[in-house]
């Protein structure tokens, strides 16, 4: 007990002496700051006197000023009240916030969110602040910055600007930074209306895919004379491309809606086509495998991506395991009898969500996308293919080709067809019908495991995920032809594509009802499926 | 009436009243009078605040904070000594997402449980459920969620914003402040999206929006394949013109929406989005740095520099164990809010009776948490001020825009054929809740 107080005593006085030394540093730096105008101007209240003390910064060329534009465009560019000194936040979470001197960069410790004033910026303020930037970064280094900040330029050059710019042109070595460069100052052109310069920039313009460009060629497009003509031109060639790009827009967020489609459906094809077990908890076992990401990127704090690689083993062990104990405990005494299973299994299903609920949390669970899966592939300025639904399709490739492999090539696979097939003459093959029956249970379930990692990076993980894709997961086997691999990845994709095709004009909630018509006058004509098994597993 | 403060007969009032009652009361009855003291016994001396919010069901993420927030309100007024000398009891039950069972659990809370009155609901079609029962059995429910008005009921205090307090300022704000030309209206598929869109594409074509320039769409509950839909918003903003979405996306769909947006990299300061349905609550699930700049309508955000807000976070992260990750949200201020008028009005009332505290409540003025007051208006609608916030890089609102003053509730949109000529008041002598000034009746509707 006394070691205890004596401990705690020890604690305190530990922690008094650090709040002297934080006080002592304070009032070290407490002496006023030597804030410039330039940098007190832009704590205005109203957002043009702002935007005229942004103008102003520029024009000093203060040499902080890059660090003072940035931070403020952040957000970070703050004020303390007692004294009203400029600082920079680096640490805004939680209670406390941790500053450092905008003017010397000296650190002021923390200080409580509530004695901190920020200076607010809005869109507009934004915009110009990132192209004041743009400006200043034209002479930056790194050509992935330059880049960047001519990007940034195109339509924002003005009369003041287009002389500097053309100066840069010509210093300017790389090649993809000279092009945009040449865009930014051919846009300016074709909008100043120099009638001798007119066609040289529409030349230049020609083949780009910006959306500024394309509205300014528009406008001259709809003038008439010669410049007129050629801007059309330009123009009918822009919208060609793009028609092209938007086609193989549609087809890919098409082969992505079907590759979650498929991802969803394949362990159901294997459970429901392969064993005929309508499992009604197969939507919950894509939930465990989502949640099994959850928790291992808990474990694992601050490496979201190895959690996700981790989770793929882990998911497809979890939801398997699970699988196996909902095969042993409730569906291997219903066989044969697919009403009483699937009502079990809906009962398993409710049960299972139940769990979540009540041990995890009814609320929606954040699962991180690491940094390699966040943002787009750009192919050009009309085309770029999300990171994290591309790493979906191929993932969902990959998990298919693994099945067709397992079923085709091992000894399980062979089993497994086998007791489809003939399940007494397998049985006196000497084929272990029961153990069969563990393992492709074990088998289906874990792959729908392995779709829960993967939709865990596109949609809420929650106690309801599963049953958002349960019916889908139905309707893509039964499309596909019960019993069959190949038809569910068909099914899948067309279906998705299907869908994507449809919805910019349908709108998503008719593009569904369509889907599903379409899907029932199909059933109607070929009520097995697109890949109808053949020979005497059909009429079993 | 029996006087709050008269507790000497109590002993005898109990036994009455217990053979009007189930028969659990029996048996506490019978205990009584062997002279065991029953805790349930005690409670009879409380007043019961009815808490309608689902806990299970998609709604839970939105809805479950709010019963915690009235269960501290609750707390920190007992602490406080309670209401008329009397303790406060929540009763919670839990309407799991289910519109019929929030009609019937309001039920047996206005009839079985006796409840003085009840706080509650999300979505409009709860709300439109609950809204005979309250009626009928002559209950009080304060609702806290922004709303498409077109309703006003005698038994039910609006503490959300209506249409004029939120849609139409952030449509104005979008089009004086940020020069939008070309609107995108996306909504989830249900009461809510659907009538402030008709409401708003009225509103911008008598602003002279062409039709053209306006794309009207929507999406079904929890949808979550929103790649085809961000694709259309940048190809239908870069014509040329100011392009904004204006969003009533409900719920958990907006994670992956957001996440979308970010993805393909449509920009705030492009392609902004407006928000009238995402709070602190919905963004705590997303990494918002990608998101900096795009705008939600509120009439509360958590960073508003008051200490007023200061404080009601500090309790509210004190009430969750320390626990620095939860958010406040409007739905919050406005039970906040909300709770606060009822303690005055039963204060003025001198009681808990429903009709004695529906007639006090018009006028009482409370202070909200933005440094200002609300006043309850006649139509059951409160004053609120409205607020546009930008998504900062931590999850937070920034306000970039705020009204000058408050602005009061409208239940009947001036900007819907039929509606534009009803008005509700409360107070004698009209007591009316769509009464006709061109007909002079009581009685009109919407369509």
């Amino acid at each position: 007990m006394t070691l205890l107080r004596t401990i705690t005593a020890l604690v305190l006085l530990g922690c008094l002496a650090v709040l002297g030394l934080g006080n002592a540093q304070a009032q070290d730096a407490a002496s006023p700051q030597q804030a410039p105008p330039e940098l007190r101007a832009l704590a205005a209240d109203s957002y043009t006197a702002k935007s005229r003390a942004i103008q102003d910064l520029v024009a000093s060329h203060a040499p902080r000023t890059r660090i003072w534009l940035q931070a403020l465009l952040d957000g970070k560019l703050q004020r303390l009240e007692d004294d009203g000194r400029f600082v920079i936040v680096t640490n805004n979470r939680g209670r406390d916030w941790t500053v450092i001197d905008a003017v010397d960069d000296a650190p002021l410790g923390e200080v409580s969110r509530r004695h901190i004033d920020r200076i607010t910026i809005n869109n507009a303020l934004r915009n110009q602040l990132r192209s004041a930037m743009a400006i200043l970064d034209l002479d930056a280094d790194d050509p992935a910055e330059r880049l960047a900040s001519a990007d940034r330029l195109i339509g924002e050059v003005d009369d003041s600007l287009a002389e500097p710019l053309s100066e840069r042109l010509d210093a300017e070595s790389d090649p993809d930074v000279r092009a945009k460069l040449a865009q930014a100052l051919a846009l300016y052109r074709l909008q100043s209306g120099d009638a001798g310069q007119i066609d040289a920039a529409i030349d230049t313009l020609s083949g780009s895919l910006n959306p500024t460009v394309r509205a300014a060629l528009g406008q001259v497009a709809r003038g008439d004379g010669e410049a007129a003509a050629a801007a059309q031109q330009a123009l009918a060639g822009i919208e060609q491309t793009l028609k092209l790009n938007h086609a193989a827009e549609t087809l890919y967020f098409g082969l992505s809606l079907g590759s979650v489609l498929v991802l969803a459906a394949i362990g159901l094809a294997i459970t429901f086509g392969v064993m005929g077990v309508i499992n009604m908890a197969h939507g919950e076992l894509i939930m465990l495998g989502a949640y099994t990401t959850w928790m291992l990127q808990q474990l694992l704090p601050g490496q979201p991506g190895l959690a996700l690689i981790l989770s793929i083993p882990a998911g497809f062990l979890v939801s398997a395991l699970v699988g196996v104990i909902i095969e042993r405990s409730v569906i291997r005494f219903l066989k044969g009898r697919p009403l009483e299973t699937l009502l079990a299994t809906f009962g398993v299903s409710l049960i299972l969500q139940q769990l979540v609920r009540t041990v995890i949390s009814p609320l929606n669970r954040t699962v991180v996308t690491p940094e390699w899966m966040s943002g787009s592939l750009v192919v050009n300025e009309a085309l770029s293919l999300t990171l994290n639904r591309l790493y979906v399709l191929g993932f969902a490739l990959v998990v298919f080709a693994a099945l067709v492999l397992v079923m085709r090539r091992t000894r399980l696979g062979l089993e497994v067809r086998a007791v489809t097939q003939n399940r007494s003459m397998a049985r006196a093959m000497g084929i272990h019908a029961t153990r069969v029956d563990i393992l492709t249970f074990a088998l289906g379930s874990g792959v729908a495991g392995l779709a829960g990692v993967a939709l865990s990076q596109l949609t809420n993980v929650g106690p309801n995920l599963g049953q958002n894709y349960i019916i889908d997961s139905f309707m893509v086997v039964v499309f596909g032809g019960v019993g069959n691999l190949w038809g569910a990845l068909v099914a899948g994709m067309s279906l998705g594509v299907i869908n994507q095709v449809i919805e910019p004009w349908a709108g998503a909630v008719l593009a569904k009802v369509i889907v599903l018509v379409f899907i029932i006058l199909f059933i109607q004509k070929r009520p097995r499926g697109l890949f109808p098994q053949k020979g005497r597993a059909a009429e079993g | 009436m029996r006087s709050p403060l008269d507790t000497t007969n109590n002993h005898k009032r109990k036994e009455i009243q217990v053979n009007a009652t189930k028969p659990h009361r029996w048996i506490a009855a019978g205990l009584l009078g062997l002279g065991i003291s029953v805790p349930a016994l005690a409670q009879e001396d409380t007043i019961k605040v009815g808490i309608l919010h689902s806990l299970s069901g998609t709604m839970a993420i939105s809805e479950s904070t709010l019963k915690d927030e009235l269960l501290m309100l609750i707390q920190q007024q007992n602490e406080k000594g309670g209401l008329l000398g009397k303790k406060l009891e929540p009763v919670v039950v839990d309407p799991a997402s289910d519109w019929p069972l929030f009609a019937e659990k309001a039920r047996q809370l206005l009839a079985k449980d006796k409840v003085d009155v009840i706080f509650g609901n999300w979505t409009s079609a709860s709300r439109k459920a609950v809204l005979p029962v309250v009626e009928e059995l002559n209950g009080l429910l304060f609702y806290p969620v922004q709303y498409e008005g077109e309703e006003s009921s005698e038994n039910i205090f609006y503490t959300g914003a209506a249409p004029n307090q939120q849609a139409i300022p952030a449509v104005d704000y979008l089009m004086n402040n940020v020069g939008v030309k070309r609107w995108v209206l996306e909504g989830t598929d249900y009461v809510y999206p659907r009538t402030t869109n008709k409401i708003l594409e009225t509103y911008l074509k008598e602003h002279g929006v062409a039709d053209d320039d306006i794309m009207v769409d929507y999406t079904p509950f929890g949808y979550s394949n929103w790649q085809n839909i961000v694709s259309n918003i940048k190809q239908f903003g870069s014509q040329g013109k100011k392009t904004a979405v204006v969003s009533t996306i409900n719920g958990d769909a907006n994670v992956p929406f957001y996440r979308e947006l970010a993805n393909q990299g449509i920009d705030a300061a492009d392609i902004p989005v407006m928000a009238f349905s995402v709070g602190e609550q919905e963004l705590s699930g997303i990494d918002t740095a990608p998101l900096v700049g795009h705008l939600a309508a509120w009439n509360y955000f958590m960073s508003v520099d008051t200490d007023a807000n200061y404080d009601f976070i500090d309790n509210w992260i004190a009430y969750n164990d320390d626990d620095d990750t939860v958010v406040t949200n409007d739905p919050m201020e406005a039970h906040y809010i909300g709770f606060n008028m009822w303690l005055q009005a039963v204060k003025k009332a001198g009681s808990t009776d429903v009709d004695a505290v529906k007639d006090a409540i018009i006028g009482v003025t409370v202070p909200n948490l933005s440094g200002g007051y609300a006043t309850m208006m006649p139509n059951h609608h409160i004053t609120k001020p409205v607020m546009i916030g930008e998504i900062q890089d931590n999850g937070q609102f920034s306000v970039v825009w705020q009204t000058p003053s408050t602005v009061a509730g409208d239940a009947w949109s001036d900007y819907l054929p039929g509606s534009r000529d009803l008005i509700s008041d409360w107070r004698k002598p009209l007591e009316c809740g769509n009464y006709n000034v061109v007909e002079k009746t009581c009685g009109g509707s919407a369509e």
